[in-house]
This record gives structure tokens, sequence and C-alpha cells, in this order.
């Protein structure tokens, strides 16, 4: 993507004052989507965004700077507004040597997004549109979107590293309004990889329109959700969102370097029921918060976090584990050549148990069962979290039975992790999610088997 | 001529016979200021710049964008434009903004001041508001992030069918996140200041109240659940606000997605109830000359004394609603062509303090703070359900901390059961102003 001797001149020019450690982050990136709404399709957007991030830390400070300017003058900018940035002072000339040239890589995906047809891609849109329309006429609104990227990445650090990837997402999704007497209801269903065209050999686009369209149709007969503490029962794949807000922000280095997690100083402890383990693991091929490299230049890893509920691990990026004397754990990641990066998560799942989910279903004599889990949020400090229930219903005697409209549920993390009193061998990752931090988004993936919280607090209006 | 607005007209100047051309062009020039144990943690300088491109043609309509301006990346990025509107389906409603006369209101939103201050200067404000807060109060036992941002942004829209407009802003923000500590409990609260220029902020008040909001959850504890009367603080009712003027978008009706489609000239809410979009506001940080597709910011009013009286629009909705555009496009940067929504709503304010407020409420819930609204509002059914944290209201008075709740009711439940309103209006930095919301009778959901 650039020059090596570029990048070992920009490097040089970053350290030029002085400095720790200087890095150079290229990025890429292609993106298209296409979208069906009301009826037709409605637009379709393409774009590219190219350009270089360049940090200089000097002691506990970061300087950055970024352009789009990949050439020698415009990266020369960036670099010295970077050192200026982290006041480098002390000065002598350090020249920075790559020490090996980058390994070219090939992306994973086997049909890279541009050589497919947009009216291939289109195509897709319609297909679930009907299917969802199929479904009955009360379903009064669809609306689909496919989405792909691939966005090349170069990292080069003044340590002598660099590195490249070549990371292909693809996304479909779809959403169901359902007109009833009881108002409107809202189903979706949506599915993301680390992977080329080839998402659809597998993805039956007109399956999920029609399972979208149920979900609506099947909340027109929802009750209220109940108000209150009680057992929470989550569905294979639909509660890794539980574990990203319980805990697995709390988990991340930059956070707990603060003090500002719960989990801060924990390490050794039993912090859950020893029936957790948790790992986050960027290395599973396919995906959605897959990468062959992080956005510091570190291969992926596959980090043990929990193990049978002793807290074993933070994650970790290369800032807060050099100041620690340790290796970044792989978590070092941005959302583009304009961001810093810092500890995210990529693929965070709860391993599977050993007993049978409907057997966990017929031990509950009243609660909520909750097959799909929407967004949530976490407060890292105090542990506190909430996050929306997008298709649930309640257990009476020991039964599933009526759908419930939507809710929030709240918790607090270590309290959670230390209820988990069931755990089924049926593990399934769940629908992609973007998660936000600092005002950054990236790519997750999450996963549980089926699992029982003896009591969290279900926020519905029913009595 | 400004840069942007050149290189605009350029593209849009470049439309065939029978094709409409729309260039949105913006540039963003940052400076963030992280500040930690003194000393500054990180500094970002950050310039972005870029450009998006619509086209329209026998009513298909294709989007593309790129994030550099160079002469060759403009026409690749019509050239896209123009083939991704080939794989859409036509509608007759779709076209660019046109030009209607109304004038682009007289509004100073840039400072020049801001040019004056020096990167130390802003170091100073980053690392003076973490000492403030720290020293705000003796409880405060860390920062999760004490911070100076501002922003030099300047855009320009230009269209084959005449419409040219351009606008510069500055905006400049402290916001310190504090976190306080009472044997093994911790709990956190944040404070900001905003302005046009640094001039403008005070990081002292931001320290005290990020330090006030963190030490006041101190003890909390998570009652059982009842159906009581909710105060919403300003920062919460603002963020009410920002749903509610979603749901009143002409795109969200027109599309069957809005609970209040279909509705106008009813009486939606409380009739003590009026609430306006007002860009033309220059109290508001959300001010603005131009929307996203060129056309001046006016002010339109969306409930008048409880009576839903009309619907945001862009140039798409209000064609197809047999009506016009509000100046109500909005866009979320280059890479996306024009949506609508709100940008400076409020509600019209009452009299009465919040301490006055408080003092007539026998058994009560102040709200301080939210989480999750938005993954808890259904804004088709109008379902919602949110975390809450803040005080008990006890004959009268604020009482002990509470956390760890629910607050659920309708959109439509909450609008028609208001109280009371506030007298205390408050802009913040997002789309509503803040103000003290009394509401009856809302579930609370705790142990």
């Amino acid at each position: 993507m650039l020059d090596q001797d570029l990048i070992s001149e920009t490097l040089t020019s970053a350290l030029r004052t002085g400095g720790d450690f200087a890095e150079v982050f290229v990025e890429d990136k292609r993106s298209s989507s296409a979208l069906f709404d009301d009826g037709r399709v409605e637009e379709l957007t393409s774009g590219r965004d190219r350009g270089a991030g360049i940090r200089v830390v000097v002691g506990d400070t970061t300087g950055f700077a970024h352009t789009a300017d990949l050439s020698a003058d415009g990266l020369r900018t960036a670099a010295e507004a970077a050192a200026g940035a982290a006041r480098g002072g002390g000065g002598g000339t350090r020249v920075v040597a790559i020490g090996a040239p980058a390994q070219d890589v090939t992306a994973s995906a086997r049909i890279l997004p541009e050589t497919v047809a947009k009216a291939t891609k289109v195509g897709l849109l319609t297909l679930a549109n009907e299917a969802a329309r199929s479904a009955g006429s009360v379903i009064s609104q669809v609306s689909a979107r496919y989405g792909d990227s691939r966005r090349r990445i170069l990292v080069a650090n003044s340590d002598g590293l660099m590195a490249q990837d070549d990371q292909v997402r693809t996304l479909f999704s779809i959403s169901c309004v359902a007109s009833g007497d009881t108002g409107l209801q809202t189903g979706r269903e949506s599915t993301g990889r680390t992977v080329g065209f080839e998402l659809f050999d597998e993805t039956d686009v007109e399956e999920m329109g029609r399972r979208a369209a149920q979900r609506a149709i099947t909340k027109l007969s929802a009750r209220p959700a109940p108000s209150g503490s009680m057992p929470v029962v989550v569905g294979p794949g639909g509660g890794g969102v539980l574990f990203h807000e319980a805990c697995g922000h709390g988990l991340e280095a930059d956070l707990v370097g603060k003090a500002a997690s719960v989990f801060a100083g924990r390490v050794g402890e039993q912090v859950a029921s020893p029936l957790v383990t948790l790992i986050d693991d960027g290395t599973m091929a396919g995906e959605w918060g897959h990468f062959a490299i992080d956005d510091e230049g570190r291969p992926a890893g596959h980090n043990v976090l929990i193990e049978n509920g002793v807290l074993t691990d933070y994650m970790w990026d290369l800032l807060r584990a050099r100041k620690e004397g340790r290796i970044s754990s792989g978590n070092g990641r941005r959302q583009s050549y304009q961001h810093l990066p810092m500890v995210r998560m990529t693929n965070t799942y709860i391993t599977a148990g050993d007993e049978d989910p409907a057997a966990i279903i017929a031990d509950t004599a009243s609660g909520v069962y909750v097959a799909q889990l929407g967004g949530g949020q976490v407060n890292t400090a105090t542990g506190d979290f909430v996050f929306g229930m997008t298709e649930a219903y309640l257990i009476e005697d020991g039964q599933i039975t009526d759908p419930i409209r939507e809710g929030n549920l709240i918790g607090n993390g270590p309290e959670v992790l230390t209820r988990i009193d069931r755990l089924g061998n049926d593990f399934a990752m769940g629908s992609p999610g973007t998660c936000g931090k600092d005002g950054q988004g990236v790519p997750v993936g999450d996963g549980t088997p089926t699992l029982r919280v003896t009591s969290l607090t279900v926020g519905g209006t029913a009595g | 001529m400004s840069e942007l607005l050149e290189i605009a007209e350029r593209i849009a100047g470049w439309a065939k016979a029978g094709e409409q051309v729309e260039a949105f062009v913006s540039r963003d020039d940052e400076t963030e200021v992280r500040a930690y144990q003194g000393e500054v943690e990180s500094l970002v300088r950050a310039q972005s710049q870029g450009v998006g491109v619509r086209v329209v043609v026998e009513g298909r309509q294709g989007y593309a964008y790129a994030g550099t301006l160079d002469d060759q990346a403009l026409h690749d990025t019509l050239q896209e434009a123009r083939d991704n509107a080939t794989f859409a389906e036509p509608d007759a409603f779709n076209g660019l903004g046109e030009p209607d006369g109304v004038l682009v209101p007289d509004l100073n939103l840039f400072a020049e001041e801001l040019a004056g201050y020096s990167i130390d200067d802003k170091v100073a404000l980053a690392i003076e508001l973490e000492r403030a807060t720290r020293a705000a109060d003796p409880r405060i036992s860390g920062i999760e992030s004490a911070e100076y941002i501002d922003s030099v942004y300047e855009s320009a829209v230009a269209t084959s069918g005449g419409l040219s407009a351009t606008t510069r802003e500055t905006g400049c923000y402290v916001s310190a996140y504090a976190l306080a500590e009472s044997g093994d409990e911790t709990q956190t609260g944040f404070g900001f200041s905003i302005g046009r220029h640094p001039g403008e902020l005070d990081p002292v008040v931001a320290a005290a109240d990020a330090a006030e909001r963190a030490t006041r959850l101190l003890g909390a504890s998570k009652p059982p659940s009842e159906r009581l009367t909710v105060v919403l603080d300003p920062w919460v009712t603002a963020q009410f606000l920002g749903i509610v003027g979603h749901t009143l978008t002409g795109e969200a009706v027109l599309k069957g997605r809005s609970l209040f489609a279909g509705r106008e000239g009813e009486m939606v809410a409380h009739p003590s109830i009026t609430l306006v979009d007002d860009p033309t506001n220059p109290a508001a940080f959300t001010a603005s000359l131009v929307d996203g597709e060129g056309l001046a910011t006016r002010r339109t009013s969306l409930l008048v004394d409880g009576q839903l009286t009309g619907y945001l629009h862009n140039s798409y909705s209000g064609r197809r609603s047999g009506t016009a555009s509000t100046g109500s496009a909005v866009r979320g940067g280059f890479k996306s062509g024009p949506g609508v929504g709100a940008r400076a709503l409020s509600l019209v304010p009452g009299t009465a303090s919040q301490a006055e407020l408080i003092a007539g409420i026998d058994n009560g819930f102040l709200v301080q703070g939210v989480a999750g609204l938005h993954s808890g509002v259904n804004p088709v059914s109008g379902d919602f359900s949110t975390g809450a944290e803040g005080l008990r209201i006890r004959n009268g008075e604020l009482a002990e901390p509470i956390r760890e709740v629910t607050i659920a009711s309708t959109v439509q439940r909450l609008l028609l059961d208001v109280l009371a309103i506030g007298g205390d209006l408050e802009w913040l930095p997002m789309s509503a102003a803040g103000v003290t919301l009394v509401v009856a009778d809302v579930t609370m959901s705790g142990a």
C-alpha cells in the first residue's frame, strides 16, 4: 500500500524531536450498500476512504494526526503534527528501520465484493422483501439492507514492525413492520460475517425475510412486559450482548488502568459462577469481529478472560501493555485511520455447558425467556448495565408462553455473573454488532449457549 | 467564493441533460486534548474532508462519496453515483432541493476568537478541568476522562437546479467524567461546558456538575417496583424529545414507522405541550444556516397546545406528502445523503423552578440519568423502557439516591400524562433543549 522507504522516512520524521514510540497506520477502505425500503430499491451508495494516521508517544502523552494525502509531503506534515502534539522535546535523530517487509496478504474472502455485479446484490433485497411480504397481509412495511466493505490496512512502528491485512465484511439485514389492532410491531433479522459474497452460499435471505416478518407478527399479540426482578433465561446466541456489557467492557485494560472498572485489581478472584468461561477471540475465522491483525499490527488472539468463574486476564492494546511490560492481546482497534486505537473486544463468548436447554426452561417456574437481546450500554465504573429485549416471552409453569412487548433489562455486571446457575449445551453465535466506545464504532461478534440468570430486573409496565 | 462551494458548484455543473446532480462538500478541523493526572494523555489534530454526490435520473437515485477532494476523486465519485442510480428503482418524488425563496437566517455561528487560542491554551483548559474536577469534592476518587474538544466546520451544497449554499461554524466544549468513591462503592457523573470559542467555556462549572452528579448517587440502592410521578431532569427530557422528534419526521410517517402517522390535527399530548423545531434560534448550539440540501433553515411547529400540527420534511418527504420541505434535511457527514431530522427542538417552558416543582410532589423520582434509551424505545409502537438513576422525592424534598431501576411507559402516554413543565429551559449539545418535565404514573421497575 505504501513504499517501505517512505514508511521508514515517515517514522523517522515522527521521532525527529524525540519520542519513545511512533506508528503509521494506513487504511484504504471501500464500502458499498444498497437499501430496499417502502416497496422499492431506494438507493445504492458506495465510497472510498483512504489515509494514514500517525501517532507519537512520549512518556504518558500521545500525539496523533492524520492525513488523506499519502504523498511523501503529506505524510511528513502529519508526522510532524503528531510529534508536535506529543511535544517531543529531547531531540536527536533516531532512524527507524523496518525489520522485515510486510508479507503480502490475500483477503480470506473467496468472492470479493467488487467482483459481484450490483444487480446481483440488489436482487437479494428484492427476494427478501417478497418472502417477508408473503408471510401475511399484516406486514405493512419492509426494509432490507445489503452492505459490504473491503478494508486494507498497513501498520508500521518504530519497533520495526510492519504488517498488513485485507479485511472483507458482508452484511445483510431485514426489518419488518406488522400492523394489527394493537398497533405496530417490528421484527428484525440480520447476519454479518468477515467473508465476501460467499456469505450467501450459506445464508438464505428469503428465510431471513420470513423470520423477520414472523417476529413482527408474533409481537402483535404481545402482552406488556412484567416489571421487577425475576429469573431470566436467554436463548442460544441471543445473550452475548449480556456479557459484552455485564463484564466485557469492564475487562478492557484502559478502563481498568484508570480504576474506572469494577473488575480492576481482581485478577485471580472468583468473579462469576463456576459455570462461566468467557473468551474474547479475534481468530474465529469468518466471525463478524474477526481479523488477522489488529489495528496496531498485532495478530488476533484467543484470550481467556474468565475461566470457571475466575478472572484470568484483561484485554490489552499496545500502549497499555507497554506500560505493564507485557505484550498486547491483539485488542487494539480503531474505527478508521482518523482515530486513535484503544482496547476493544472482538468476538466475545461464553463456552457451552452440558445441560439440555429444554430442561433449563422446564425447571423455571416463572420468569422471562429472551430469544434476542437488542443493544445495550454499561457504566463500567459501577457495573450497572441495560439492554433491550427485542424478542421475549413469558415463562409460566416451566413453559414458554405469550410473547411480551419490548422493554429493557437492567442489572449489575458483577452481581449477574454470580447469578448464572444453568448453562445449556447449545452454543451459538449471535447477530453482528457494532460496539461503540468514546465515539468509535467497530464490528464485534458475540455468542452464548442457553443460560439462566436467577434474578434480573425486567423493565416492563405490567404489575 | 469559498473553496468548498467552488468545488460543489463545479461538480453540479457537470450534470448532463436530464440529470440532477447535488454535491455536498465538507471540511472539519478538530483539536482534542485529553488530560489525566495533570498531564496530557492524548492530543489529536485532525482534519477531515470529503465529498458526497447524489444523482437523480428519471426518478432513480444514486449516491457516492470520497474522503478526498482531488480532481480525479470528484470525477470518479460523480461517475459512481451515476452508475449506482441505474440500479435503483424509480420514484417520481425523488429529486433535489429546489429554491423556495426562504431567506437564510442572520446568524453568526463562527467565532473568529477560536483562532486566537493556541494549543497550549487548550491544553491548559483540559488540565484545569481535570484538576478542578478532582478538587471539587473529597469523595472524587478518579477521573475517567477530562477533555477539551473544538471544531472548525465548513460545508457547501450546490445543485444543478441552482441551489448553492455554504456554512461555517465553530464549536468547543470541555467535558469531565468523574468517579466518586465511598467505602467500596463507586459512582460516576459527568459535567460539561459548551461554547463557540474557549472564552465561553467554564471548566469550574463542568467540574462541579460532574462531582455533584457522581457524589449524590453514593449510597444509592434499588427500591421495589411501583408506579409514581417522575421528574425528568433537563438532560433527560432533551434525550426523550430527541426520540419524539424522530417520530415526527416525514420520512418515518410516510414509511409507516411512526406512532404519529396519520394523526395530524389530533390531540396527542397534554394541552400544556407546545413543541417547535427552530434551528434559527441563536441560543441553540445546534443552530444552522442551511439544511443538508442547501435550503434555509426555519422554525417549524410540531405540537401546539397538545395538538399535532405538522411534521418535519426534506424535499423528498415534503413533495411526497403534498407539501414542501421544512428545511429539515440532515446529513451524517458526506458519506450519506440527506435524511430528515430535527435540529433544535424545544418545549415552550413553564415558569416554575425544578425545586418548586419537586416541592409539590409527595412521592416521586427525580431522574438524573438514563441508559439504553435508544435500545429501549420502539419508535413504531411507542413502547419504551430505559435504565434510570437519580433521587427519590419524599414529601416535596429530595431524598435517598436510586440506581439500577428502569422506567417504562409509552411515548403516547408520557406526552399525555405531563403534569408540569419547568421554567428552566437549557440548550444542550444535542438536537433538543432540556427542561424539567413532571410526568404522572410511570412504572419504575426495581427489586
